[in-house]
């Protein structure tokens, strides 16, 4: 599980650098008791977040083995010049990126488009919530069994709609150019709630007035859209783009389930590649350069997150 | 905004001359359009999930013809799975971990939350920016070396090793930090003035003024280790220890063209969470617009 927070999540005031004035930002006495209150939190996260990221990158230096104790031998840079040199860590990493372009543009667009016509609905707003939300409430693995039966070859629902429209039943999950388009379109329909809810957040906060005014002046619901709710909207939408892309680039679960990978490899991301890699060659330290690098890509991502929120928050 | 403005004004012709009238018959018109196509696409959206209870409620033998309408409704599949016992024990640990996930995550994040929005020490914003590097560590990342850590400690296959893991989310100490700054100071220093130590302070005042976070809190870490899928499935490999997720992952193929049952497993798998959803569906959502969450 992880998990990223909107801007107001971070937001910290209070916290100077030190080296403003040390009396002020310090108080006689809070001292143990500030330590025995975080030090379970501090003791958890520093065992089992901090000391693995550590011993991760540690161990990508060595030719770690699943089925032996310790680190083995020492390796330098040998795991990454394998990885950055072999072809099929290269592919999982496009599977990943091309998964995250396939899924980004039409989690973000619908889930605004929806958004946007809930918005105006007067009433039932409620059914539609319950509608596009139910979905992401889902395991991931309940939601892949649905679509491998909807995608299953001539008994499937969805092969049903496309003939009876007088189309040939696409191979779904069964052809490799096919394969990852049918993951992403159930992608879509199972996360979208969550950025639907997020659009339904800031729409509500956009004044009233401002589309009264407009509308007095003339202004068409088409121009309004354009002008005031997608300018006011700004904000929301970064956060949904990057929420959504480090979101999509942790891609594992569906094609774990629903293709293993396959066929021939043509859908396995970073994530099953380092699963792959570490859990059935036992190569534990090349799948820890693996995870280093998509870790650097994911950290990354979420840096300039981090940025863009803070920043926003300090209206520099 | 300016942009507005400069629209309204850089286009004299779009203000022509309508009565109230029309404009509201003009409006009407594009809100009932909307809503039709909203409602369009809500009802799509519902599909899958309605196909699936659709086949579930068939006898297997029936599954092969893909329509709607059953001949033979029947619970059958829902008695396979309960008569086969799997289900059970998938319930029993999804419950336990997720419990004891979101317990616990509750109550170690909001006390250092409360140290960190409450008292004045050394160090502080050390530890604030320590923690919030954890917020950009995706956790999925890790499995390589958490899997090593849990096979040193000889915590393989046990509740331990998918929930402690899981406790440590950097975001809800900052969910927590963000409500407790909010909180007015006043309340918990009456309460020092009065004699109470931070600990008491935090428990008996800052907690119970705290319920609505601390319930989005339980209930969003509830959901999310619930639903987790690729840890519990490296540690967990005995079948009386596996969660819902696991668990169907695993039997997935073996259910071979039982598609009803399989269907059964999905729904059956899906259902607490779907009470939660519909019992807390507000809170859910408003503290998705909150705070931002994503699992």
């Amino acid at each position: 599980m992880t998990i990223t927070a909107d801007y107001e999540a971070v937001e910290d005031q209070p916290v100077r650098p030190v080296d403003t004035d040390n009396t002020r930002v310090t108080e006689h006495g809070h001292a143990r008791p500030a330590w025995l209150l975080m030090a379970p939190f501090l003791a958890l996260y520093l065992l089992f977040i901090i000391g693995p990221s550590i011993y991760m990158v540690v161990m990508s230096f060595f030719d770690t083995s699943l089925t032996k104790p310790g680190l083995g031998g020492f390796a330098g840079f040998g795991n990454f010049g394998e990885a950055l040199s072999s072809p099929d860590f290269w592919a999982s990493m496009w599977h990943t990126i091309w998964f995250t372009i396939l899924t980004t543009p039409p989690l973000v667009v619908l889930a605004f488009v929806f958004a946007l016509l809930a918005d105006r609905a007067s009433r039932a707003r409620w059914f539609f919530r319950l509608a596009f939300f139910l979905p992401y409430i889902l395991p991931s693995a309940v939601m892949a069994l649905i679509w491998i039966w909807l995608y299953t070859p001539q008994l499937g629902l969805l092969g049903k709609i496309v003939t009876s429209l007088g189309f040939a039943e696409p191979n779904w999950l069964g052809s490799p150019s096919l394969a990852m388009w049918s993951l992403a379109f159930a992608t879509v329909w199972w996360t979208l709630g969550f950025n639907f809810v997020l659009y339904l957040a800031g729409l509500q906060d956009i004044p009233r007035d401002l589309y009264e005014a407009s509308s007095m002046d003339g202004a068409s619901p088409w121009q309004q859209i354009r002008r005031i709710t997608i300018p006011m909207l700004s904000r929301t939408t970064s956060l949904v783009i990057v929420l959504q892309i480090i979101a999509s680039l942790k891609i594992f679960d569906q094609p774990y389930i629903m293709t293993s990978g396959g066929p021939n490899y043509a859908t396995r991301p970073a994530l099953e590649y380092v699963y792959d890699m570490g859990f059935t060659d036992f190569r534990t330290g090349y799948a820890a350069a693996v995870s280093t690098l998509f870790f650097i890509l994911v950290l990354a991502v979420s840096a300039v997150w981090v940025f863009l929120t803070r920043r926003q928050e300090q209206g520099l | 905004m300016t942009t507005l403005a400069s629209d309204t004004r850089a286009r004299p012709g779009a203000r022509p001359q309508v009565t109230q009238a029309s404009i509201d018959r003009r409006v009407r018109l594009f809100n009932g359009t909307c809503a039709g196509v909203l409602i369009a696409f809500a009802l799509i959206w519902l599909v899958p999930i309605a196909w699936a209870v659709d086949t579930s409620l068939k006898p297997n033998a029936e599954t092969t013809k893909t329509t709607w309408w059953i001949d033979h409704p029947t619970l059958d599949s829902y008695r396979t799975l309960f008569a086969q016992g799997d289900i059970w024990n998938w319930y029993a640990s999804s419950f336990i971990t997720s419990l004891a996930t979101a317990a616990g995550t509750v109550l170690v994040a909001s006390m250092a939350a409360y140290a960190l929005s409450r008292m004045r020490f050394r160090y502080r914003w050390v530890v604030f920016w320590f923690i919030l590097i954890g917020i950009m560590i995706p956790q999925q990342a890790l499995i390589v070396p958490q899997f090593k850590e849990f096979s040193g400690l000889h915590l393989l296959n046990t509740y331990w090793a998918v929930v402690l893991p899981q406790i440590p989310a950097a975001i809800a100490v900052f969910i927590f930090k963000q409500f407790f700054d909010g909180l007015p100071r006043d309340l918990d220093e009456a309460a020092r003035v009065d004699g109470a130590g931070f600990f008491r302070t935090y428990w008996r005042i800052i907690l119970p003024l705290s319920r609505p976070v601390v319930s989005a809190v339980a209930i969003f870490t509830f959901v999310w280790s619930w639903n987790n899928l690729l840890w519990p499935l490296l540690v967990l490999s005995n079948p009386k220890l596996m969660t819902i997720p696991v668990g169907l992952a695993t039997v997935q193929g073996s259910y071979g063209i039982r598609y009803a049952d399989t269907m059964a497993s999905a729904i059956l798998g899906a259902l607490p969470l779907v009470l939660i959803f519909l019992f807390f569906q507000r809170r859910i959502v408003e503290g998705i617009a909150g705070t931002g969450l994503k699992g």
